[in-house]
């Protein structure tokens, strides 16, 4: 008996969903022997398991001699075991960083910009110059690669340098991680993390099972178990040296499943997914386990998955390169402008070009006569056309990228430091993994939720038995916690206790301690014994303070079986010890011995386990339990109707109070129906193609003629927060889609016990089981969805936003519907569909739908979807969607950016249309470049950085007003035009007060520059202080500080003799025009912003502006305790009443 | 609050789990709490703004204009009236040749009492000096350090003549501005001071004081004046002005100063050499004298700006506030939220 159990694989598919969840079940009310089809792509659900059996062929296997790396390395060179995710080396880093920084258009149009500056036709800025913005750009960038990349360096340091214990001629030996290679057998203690993907060949434990935690590499925390094959657990490599090959497919990126086969000692067995234990595992509950490394280094599993994640683009970013080509277009506008004003000037004054003082084409400084710098017409037009394309460039903000990235770094940080972002349980903080990503979080539309693990904690409760027809509800309110602690088993003088404690039925446990005897009692202690047997749970000891009292820890890989047999364990059926050959289980202080004849794990098709137990006066029995509708199918319905009426009335009311159920049943089995059994489960377990199906077929020949024990129902308890959390979802506006495997009931009810669904919600209810049935549903749905909301656009035609405050829908569809609707037609009407509906609740969908449901939305909308999962459960469905966060003041810093910009550059063509169409700066060159590098763009970097709209604890209070990010309040074309006009009018003021107030005087050219410079960057430092809502001392100190290192730069640049302005601002400050100039652009510049933004915020506040008054007023006014009117009225927070659901 | 509740629980742990823990230490900067201040345009202050505005500029405007007014100044544009009517088919010939005298002689009428000192500027109009070729034309190094004396990079295409290099280089200072002006009044003539009238910190920095003008207007065109090739660059005041290129196409340039009160209804004669070509590019040619104020020289735009703006802030803070009593809003009520506002009643 004992080999069959291990030849066991487990059922691990690609969607480890089908084995975790193994209480899930078809739609309440359909036939339950429907076979359920999950999408069109359902093939892949049994995949990994068959190809199990598939032959490799020769050239697509990869060869493991074991024990004998130098032979498994001669023919191929493996990847060695040392890993690298630093991307540089130190002679690498400059070309490479260069290379990818390059990658940017704008870098390469700067560089061509530079390279153009060097020639002396065109060189307009002094050869130095033209290349700062550029290289400050480039080295700012390049240090924090630099430094990225060595913090991944010297982590992966650290993972190179670990000891592994690796088998060396014979023995046993440390060596160090980067050093291990395939084909090399390493042994692995308890708690240790395995360095690279193994497959098992012995283990501690003597039937061959390794229990794994695979927390590092897919987030769930609950055991796996692992299998070594039979035939080489017996050996001990330190004794005889083992002689193998393992034939394996290439490394591969799936961690759920791994195909090959190992011949030893002439046998070949077939490996799969449950013989390998992937690098990043922890072996756990098991003294050592000795495999050989088969895939190492970036081959493993878990650093393929590491690398190739797609990367995500930043919608902001695209956005910004929309911006920039506009402003693009708008410098060939200008440039050609510039060129065409300057060939009509060129035509004009063709004949005086030669002796103009401030031309003189004329050159006889060579003896003959030649002409300076002219090269005819033509040519001359073309030059100054480069020449205003090298001064204009600083209309393409160069220091927008930067500021960006300096931006997100700075935001990374607050998160990551931010403690409300801290968990305390699992003492990990908030990670940022991709820095572009961040400013998306505030536009995310939709949010797709898993249910299990996300929503809830996915730890069960056991709540409600129904035994043979009668209801035990353990939610009284008589519960006393003194009496669980009853429970316990005393062995040795040990105390053993179930380290979970249950809330018990009190009727019900005086029933299961009153013994046996009657027919009620006899199925109280089927049920229990089914409940405490029929399952994968492995009982852990462990130890307590108290020696003589010891926990029992049940492990396994479903929760609901967990709770099932603490459950049991409460009413006295304490599980104590499991081998695969036999249980003990403790029933009433009393120890029982079972046989395991036979175990058929839950498999999706089936959806239900069963198990063959061998009692002590060799009776055989086989417990079976599983999702209602699969069981109640396989159920003898000519026995105990009533009972099965009644059981199956119960189901349906705990499955409305938001219950997981499962059905359990018995039988008896007569000793030629086990001989037949136990043949046919021989056959199947030891057949080598098939044997999934084969043991399928074993498994629902005996399962049947059931006979019913009773029901179970477990709660699968929110999470902590989670019903706030997701009414402030809603009430944000945000689109939120549960995705569940739970049946239709208990979907809904937990819908309403997580506040996704209120009472005030219409509720359009899609379950169908062929297409045109899921066509009609969908035509009547639309029509029924557009009817209020047609009515509501009309009435408040004059508000545009009341939309979103009419009567909600939610859309509860099935699995079912789903795939006569994904990857058909009728995909168009379910987004226009849901897309109208603020709640949509998907039950009953397989994991690969869960993907094709995001991929539905994204396929259709611009708009940010945003998945959350809880590992590997979910991988497909966070893959497929865009991520990201942050706030939305980020476009508000790329307008201030891009508004510095075409600010100077309007100054300088302005200028230029004073100084003959000659693209003359009066600005020092280097202060112009040092404007769009320092004086404007720190400042901006760090407002971006600090400065926040509200406190959170008001965001948390209005979660209405992210939807202000979301609909781009800030960030529209309006605001951009605006913006524009009124940076068109300051640079008119600062251009022409100046102008007008000196001309005629005896002004030079590098005064005027100076006042303009100096009023550019006031002015703009201004403008952005403006927009600044928290003053803290950081934005005080930026924001002055900028203006004051401005003058003082422009007076260094005065200092220096050589220079043509000399002196010159010292000259200007000394006259009273300056000053006044000064002010006066200063204010007239302003005051139409000003004005604009008073009667905007004052008379028409948008939601963030009221609350930010009221988060300055309110402290005030609760203070000031003036009995202002505002106390009298009634105001309603959320635009949605909520009523409790039931 | 509740991060500073967590902050509390954190110093609560026990040191060693403390150390090992992987909690972000509590700052308010680190925690984005840093006492802040959160101005609001509130009604009061806005209007308050304006007002301010408003009391300080219209007194600023009204001053500026005054002492604008204040600013005597005669204009007198000679380039025409100084060409014999016998060349006036071909000014540009007649100024190019230098065989002919150019004396010129105008007549200005002071209309109202000049107080000393009073500036002699020249105007030229449409003469680019901020044009992108000639503003690059020189060298500073050469102007300051007598050891440059041979760099004349840039300069081009006065750079060199006859093979050596000139100094100063650079078109800039071969256009050197040459009319002279001398004046008398009733006969008597009026000296113009021209000690002092370019930058003190270019006399002392920028020129070179042992700098001394070699091979200048040596070559084939003539663009202007000569300088005299004993006094050094310190002391050439005319070309040191001439050097702080104007800013735009209208300009002027200090000549001198007279020290001296001209009387209302005084005949100032002007003998001019008009030397200086502007007839190719048709620029103009002006003379001005001007009393100065603590503005500088005659212009309302100023006043004017400072009147306008004040003006129309005292006008909004009038309008503002008209339009808080009768319309007013309660700062920071929710009713005003948007979803609060809703006047479906759903």
């Amino acid at each position: 008996m004992m080999e069959q159990v291990e030849n066991f694989p487990s059922f691990r598919s690609s969607m480890n969903n089908s084995s975790r969840n193994s209480t899930r079940e078809v739609t309440f009310g359909h036939s339950g022997s429907k076979n359920v089809r999950y999408g069109s792509k359902g093939a892949a659900d049994s995949g990994p398991f068959s190809m199990s059996q598939k032959e490799i062929s020769d050239e697509d296997a990869r060869l493991v001699y074991v024990d004998d790396p130098d032979r498994t390395n001669q023919r191929y060179e493996f990847s060695g075991n040392s890993i690298r995710t630093s991307k540089y080396s130190i002679i690498t880093f400059l070309p490479r960083n260069l290379f990818e920084q390059f990658h940017r258009v704008a870098y390469i149009y700067f560089l061509i910009i530079a390279i153009l500056n060097q020639l002396p036709q065109l060189a307009v800025f002094g050869r130095g110059v033209s290349v700062l913005p550029l290289a400050f750009v480039l080295f700012v960038t390049a240090v924090k690669d630099a430094f990225e990349d060595w913090r991944r360096y010297k982590s992966d340091k650290v993972e190179n340098n670990r000891i592994a214990t690796v088998m060396v001629d014979g023995r046993f030996q440390g060596k160090k991680w980067k050093d291990v290679r395939v084909g090399e057998i390493i042994k692995i203690s308890a708690n240790e993390t395995l360095p690279c993907d193994i497959v098992l060949l012995s283990t501690s434990d003597p039937t061959g099972v390794a229990y794994v935690q695979t927390i590092n590499l897919d987030g769930e925390s609950n055991l796996k178990t692992r299998y070594a094959k039979q035939e080489t657990q017996a050996k001990v490599p330190e004794k005889e040296r083992f002689i193998g090959l393992i034939k394996c497919e290439k490394p591969n990126r799936n961690i759920y499943g791994f195909q090959g086969n190992m011949e030893v000692d002439g046998k070949r067995l077939s490996l799969g997914s449950s013989n390998i234990v992937l690098r990043g595992c922890e072996l756990k509950n098991t003294n050592w386990a000795v495999g050989v490394a088969v895939y190492c280094g970036r081959e493993t599993k878990a650093m393929l998955n590491n690398s190739g994640a797609p990367s995500k683009r930043s919608q902001l970013e695209t956005h910004m390169n929309l911006e920039i080509i506009m402003l693009s277009v708008f410098l060939v506008t200008l440039c050609t402008v510039t060129s065409v004003c300057a060939a009509v000037w060129l035509k004009i004054h063709k004949s005086e070009l030669d002796l103009l003082p401030y031309y003189r084409k004329l050159d006889f400084s060579e003896g003959e006569r030649e002409s300076y710098e002219y090269y005819g017409w033509g040519l001359e037009i073309l030059f100054t056309f480069l020449k205003s394309v090298i001064v204009f460039q600083v209309m393409i903000p160069i220091s927008l990228y930067i500021s960006m990235e300096l931006v997100r770094v700075g935001q990374a940080y607050f998160m990551s430091r931010d403690s409300r972002m801290y968990d305390a349980a699992t003492d990990s903080r908030f990670q940022c993994r991709a820095l572009n990503i961040n400013e998306d979080l505030g536009q995310i539309k939709y949010v797709f939720s898993d249910k299990t693990g996300t929503l809830t904690e996915n730890k069960m409760e056991f709540q409600c038995a129904s035994i043979w027809g009668v209801d035990y509800s353990s939610t009284e309110p008589s519960l006393e916690l003194g009496q669980q602690a009853e429970c316990f088993s005393q062995v040795d003088g040990k105390v053993l206790k179930p380290k979970m404690k249950v809330k018990v039925n009190q009727e019900l446990l005086q029933l299961s301690k009153n013994g046996f005897r009657d027919v009620e009692g006899k199925q109280i202690y089927d049920f229990f014994l089914a409940l405490a047997a029929c399952n994968t749970i492995v009982p852990l000891l462990v130890d307590t303070s108290d020696p003589t009292v010891k926990l029992i820890d049940y492990q396994g890989e479903s929760p609901d079986e967990q709770a099932l047999a603490y459950a049991a364990a409460a009413y006295g059926f304490m599980l104590i010890e499991r081998t695969s050959g036999h249980i003990v289980i403790d029933i009433h202080e009393k120890r029982q011995r079972f046989n395991v004849l036979g175990l058929h794990e839950f498999d999706s098709d089936r959806k239900r386990m069963s198990v063959i137990l061998g009692y002590t006066d060799d009776s055989v029995k086989l417990f079976v339990k599983g999702a209602d509708t699969s069981m109640l199918s396989v159920i003898d319905k000519s026995l105990n109707t009533e009972i099965l009426q009644a059981t199956e009335t119960h189901l349906y009311s705990y499955s409305s109070l938001g219950l997981r159920t499962l059905v359990i049943g018995m039988r008896e089995l007569s000793v030629s129906e086990f001989d037949q059994w136990h043949f046919a489960f021989e056959a199947a377990s030891t057949s080598l193609i098939g044997r999934a199906a084969m043991l399928r077929k074993v498994a629902s020949n005996v399962e049947n003629n059931l006979c019913i024990l009773g029901a179970t129902a477990i709660e699968d308890k929110l999470q902590k927060g989670v019903p706030e959390s997701i009414e402030s979802l809603r009430t944000a506006g945000i689109k939120v889609w549960v995705l569940t495997g739970d049946k239709q009931e208990t979907a809904i009810s937990i819908g309403y016990s997580s506040k996704l669904l209120t009472n005030h919600m219409t509720q359009i209810i899609i379950n169908s089981n062929n297409r045109e049935s899921c066509r009609r549903h969908l035509r009547n749905a639309l029509v029924k969805s557009r009817q209020p909301l047609a009515a509501s656009t009309v009435s408040n035609d004059s508000e545009g936003i009341s939309d979103t405050i009419a009567t909600p829908i939610s859309l509860i569809i099935d699995g079912t519907s789903l795939v006569y609707i994904l990857d058909s037609e009728l995909e168009e009407e379910l987004f226009e569909l849901a897309s109208r509906c603020s709640v949509v609740l998907c039950c009953r969908v397989a994991p690969l739908q869960k993907a094709g449901i995001v991929a539905l939305v994204k396929k259709r909308t611009a708009d940010m979807t945003l998945a959350i999962g809880d590992g590997a459960n979910d991988v497909s469905m966070i893959q497929m969607a865009d991520v990201g966060l942050l706030f939305y003041f980020w476009v508000a810093l790329i307008l201030q950016i891009l508004n510095t910009c075409l600010f100077i550059v309007s100054l300088f063509f302005r200028y230029v249309l004073f100084t003959a169409y000659t693209v003359t700066t009066a600005i020092n060159e280097w202060s112009s470049m040092l404007y769009s590098v320092i004086y404007t763009a720190f400042p901006t970097i760090v407002v971006g950085i600090l400065d926040k709209d509200l406190s959170k604890r008001t965001l948390l209070k209005y979660p209405q007003l992210y939807g202000a990010g979301q609909r781009r309040e800030a960030y529209n074309k309006k605001l951009f035009w605006v913006t524009m006009a009124d940076t068109f009018w300051q640079s008119i003021v600062v251009f022409f007060v100046p102008l007008f107030a000196y001309w005629g005087t005896t002004v030079d050219i590098s005064s005027i520059g100076d006042l303009w410079i100096l009023s550019v960057v006031i002015l703009v430092n201004l403008h952005l202080a403006m927009d600044v809502i928290r003053w803290n001392w950081v934005i005080h100190a930026v924001i002055w500080g900028s203006i004051v290192a401005t003058i003082i730069c422009v007076m260094v640049i005065d200092a220096i003799p050589t220079f043509s302005g000399y002196w010159a601002i010292f000259h200007a400050a000394g006259t009273g025009l300056f000053w006044l100039c000064l002010i006066g652009i200063l204010i007239a510049a302003l005051l139409p912003r000003f004005v604009v933004k008073y009667i905007c915020q004052y008379y028409y506040p948008n939601d963030i502006q009221i609350s930010r008054e009221a988060e300055k007023f309110e402290n005030q006014r609760v203070n000031g305790g003036g009995g202002s009117g505002s106390g009298s009225r009634q105001i309603e927070l959320y635009p949605i009443p909520v009523g409790p659901p039931r | 609050m509740s991060s500073s509740s967590a902050a509390a629980s954190g110093s609560a742990d026990s040191t060693a789990a403390r150390r090992n823990t992987k909690r972000p230490k509590y700052s308010k900067f680190t925690q984005q709490e840093l006492p802040a201040c959160k101005p609001i345009l509130t009604p009061r202050a806005v209007i308050s703004v304006f007002l301010l505005v408003s009391v300080v500029f219209v007194p600023v405007g009204v001053a500026s204009l005054l002492a604008s007014r204040k600013v005597v100044e005669i204009v007198h544009r000679y380039d025409a009236e100084c060409i014999p009517p016998s060349n006036s088919s071909d000014k540009v010939a007649y100024i190019q040749n230098s065989s002919v005298d150019k004396t010129c002689k105008i007549t200005l009428k002071v209309q109202k009492h000049m107080k000393s000192p009073i500036h002699v500027y020249y105007q030229l109009d449409n003469f680019y000096q901020n044009h992108r070729r000639y503003v690059k034309s020189r060298n500073d190094e050469q102007l300051r350090d007598s050891s440059k004396w041979d760099s004349t990079s840039g300069c081009k295409p006065e750079d060199m003549a006859n093979g050596k290099p000139i100094v100063p280089c650079g078109l800039i200072a071969w256009s050197l501005f040459n009319d002279t002006y001398v004046f008398s009044r009733n006969n008597k003539n009026l000296t113009v001071n021209k000690k002092g009238i370019s930058w003190k910190s270019d006399r002392d920095h920028k020129f070179g004081k042992n700098v001394f003008p070699k091979n200048f207007q040596n070559g084939s065109i003539i663009g202007g004046a000569h300088l005299n090739d004993s006094i050094p660059l310190s002391q050439q005041e005319d070309l040191i002005v001439w050097m702080r290129t104007a800013a735009l196409p209208t300009f002027r340039k200090l000549y001198g100063k007279i020290e001296m009160d001209l009387n209302e209804g005084d005949t100032i004669s002007v003998t001019l050499k008009n030397n200086y070509n502007t007839y190719s590019f048709s620029g103009k040619k002006k003379l001005v004298l001007s009393t100065t104020g603590w503005l500088g020289g005659k212009n309302d735009f100023l006043g004017i700006a400072y009147l306008t703006v004040g003006g129309l802030c005292f006008f909004l803070a009038m309008a503002f506030t008209i339009i808080y009593f009768v319309k007013p809003r309660q700062l920071g009520d929710p009713s005003y939220l948007s979803w609060n506002r809703n006047p479906g009643g759903h």
